[in-house]
């Protein structure tokens, strides 16, 4: 154990000491890894944790990033104000969906398959909400980049790598937490046998709304850190589901149910998309759509040859504990 | 300390089972036996909460649980067993029975000495880091119980937890049984096949067939029934 936290704390001491060492092009892709290690971090308290498979958690990343969009494009409220309405709002939503899943027994695949159908459809209505840009997206105003104005959250790109770096840890810490007290039992009882938590006590409809509660609070996060980050919204990216698609490779990768694996696998996977892409570039071919065929190919070896991902493997070689 | 009282449930049209009554009175070891479909898993499913009775009514200690939901059930002081056992197959064996613990513990630490002990009594101690996915079938069995028990239920309710094991097994278990029974006063219920287990164990047996209690008494005295051989052995005639 000790030797995990000397690891961890070496992690974080390079991840912190980075940013002096590379380019802005390299930062900004650290900063999307840790974004997406963040954002699978929280999918994967409902899936890894609670086993309950969500295939749209773009609508709880693009409704908090609106939320706090919005009431920073229409009435000049920061973030940090901000993000409680957008937790509320993803919350309310994601136990409204899990209601309505849970209450009528909706489990596996046809859970998933609700959960596309909200993100989708979320995604057809914003397009029609003229309040928020419909489909022409919402622009924020883009000031001081060079002055860390942490108040409204406007900075250079390295506040914004710091603040992911920090949520990913606030994330790490927590889902650690969780995973060790009693909704960390429960929920990983429901996951393994549903009927037979029930049968020690367990009200799984309740726990199961919890982790959909924690889950979509934290990724409402993600949403309100995207809307600032990247200053745009619009319904067609935001919402779609290639997006809930690249937050669950990471954890698939590097391992469901694991705390270090959506940091592996978000780490492993966009540094060798990139990696990957900018080699094609560089040699002339520019081939679009290359990202999502590569995410297939990977998703398509994983699931293969580790099918509990790479870091429970790569734990056991090391001598830790997954 | 149970009561079942005219208890019928159907499935589609099929009746498993049929107005059947029957007591488990406080500190008891009953049994309940009968051929295969005889409706035996259903009735304690029905006990347990998976299935509300079409009619009839279930008393624990006076109260009424029939219709209560599984985890409303075991909080009423039930606990239950899987005839095809049910482990979290991706937790360790201790894990496994923490789950259990935590529903009468405060804390996690306080459900893991709990559930240490009875990984103890069990005789699964050594192998409470096994992944339960590990576990050989006695061992797997000897964990259903072993959970059931971490839940401190009042009444427990045993699902053919002797069916696959050696004979030898089959009579380590009835000690343990019969010791938790003399020792914590815990009321038991069990189905079981292997009439080895039911015999040494069961104070009292209820036969059940075509979902229909169609005898009861003491171990002895069932075995002896005609009605009971008819329903195992078929109908004696005349060649």
């Amino acid at each position: 154990m000790s030797r995990s936290v000397a690891g961890l704390l070496a992690l974080l001491a390079l991840l912190a000491a980075l940013p002096f060492f590379v380019g802005p092009y390299l930062l900004s892709v650290l900063t999307l890894v840790l974004f997406l290690a963040y954002t699978g971090q929280a999918w994967n308290v409902m899936m890894g944790f609670a086993g309950q498979l969500s295939l749209g958690h773009s609508l709880y990343v693009g409704v908090g990033a609106y939320a706090a969009g919005a009431l920073f494009f229409h009435f000049g409220i920061g973030p940090w104000a901000g993000v409680w309405l957008a937790m509320l709002l993803c919350v309310a939503l994601g136990l409204a969906i899990g209601f309505l899943a849970f209450r009528f027994r909706i489990s596996g695949v046809y859970f998933a398959l609700l959960t596309i159908a909200f993100a989708e459809f979320t995604r057809v209505g914003f397009d029609h909400i003229g309040w928020l840009g419909g489909p022409a997206g919402m622009f924020l105003r883009v000031a001081q980049r060079d002055t860390w104005d942490f108040a409204n959250f406007r900075g250079p790109p390295l506040m914004y790598y710091y603040t992911m770096l920090a949520l990913a840890v606030a994330a790490f810490i927590l889902c650690a937490w969780l995973l060790r007290s009693r909704a960390g039992y429960y929920w990983q009882a429901i996951r393994e046998d549903e009927e037979a938590a029930q049968a020690l006590g367990i009200n799984s409809f309740r726990w199961k709304m919890l982790a959909v509660a924690v889950s979509s609070a934290m990724t409402s996060v993600s949403g309100v850190f995207f809307a600032f980050y990247y200053n745009n919204l619009f319904p067609e990216q935001i919402f779609h589901i290639s997006r809930s698609i690249e937050i669950l490779i990471g954890p698939i990768v590097g391992g469901v149910g694991t705390l270090f694996g959506p940091i592996l696998g978000a780490a492993m996977v966009t540094l060798l998309a990139d990696g990957l892409t900018d080699a094609l570039m560089a040699l002339g071919w520019d081939i679009p759509g290359f990202k999502r065929v590569f995410y297939g190919v990977v998703l398509l070896i994983v699931i293969i040859f580790l099918p509990r991902g790479i870091w429970p493997a790569l734990a056991r070689r090391l001598g830790l504990h997954a | 300390m149970l009561e079942v009282r005219h208890v019928s449930k159907s499935f589609r049209g099929l009746r498993a089972v049929r107005d059947a009554s029957f007591q488990v009175p406080e500190g008891a070891i009953n049994g309940l036996i009968g051929p295969n479909g005889a409706g035996k898993t259903t009735i304690f499913n029905v006990i347990a909460g998976v299935y509300a009775p079409d009619s009839g009514e279930i008393l624990l200690g006076g109260r009424r649980i029939d219709g209560l939901r599984p985890d409303q059930v075991c909080a009423a002081g039930v606990g239950r067993t899987f005839q095809i056992v049910k482990p979290f197959a991706g937790l360790s064996v201790l894990d496994n029975v923490i789950v259990g613990a935590l529903h009468r513990e405060g804390s996690v630490s306080a459900a893991r000495g709990r559930a240490l002990a009875i990984l103890e009594k069990l005789g699964l101690a050594a192998k409470r880091d096994w992944p339960a996915s590990s576990l050989t079938l006695p061992d797997r069995k000897r964990l259903e119980v072993a959970r059931a028990l971490a839940t401190r239920p009042r009444l427990l309710l045993l699902d053919e937890v002797m069916a696959g094991l050696r004979p030898t097994e089959c009579d380590q278990m009835v000690q343990l049984f019969r010791g938790i029974n003399r020792t914590d006063g815990l009321t038991i219920l069990l189905i079981e096949h292997v009439m080895r287990a039911v015999m040494a164990l069961a104070h009292h047996i209820g036969v059940l067939h075509h979902g229909e209690v169609i005898a009861r008494g003491m171990p002895e005295e069932v075995v002896r029934d005609p009605a009971v051989l008819e329903c195992y052995l078929g109908e004696e005639t005349d060649v």
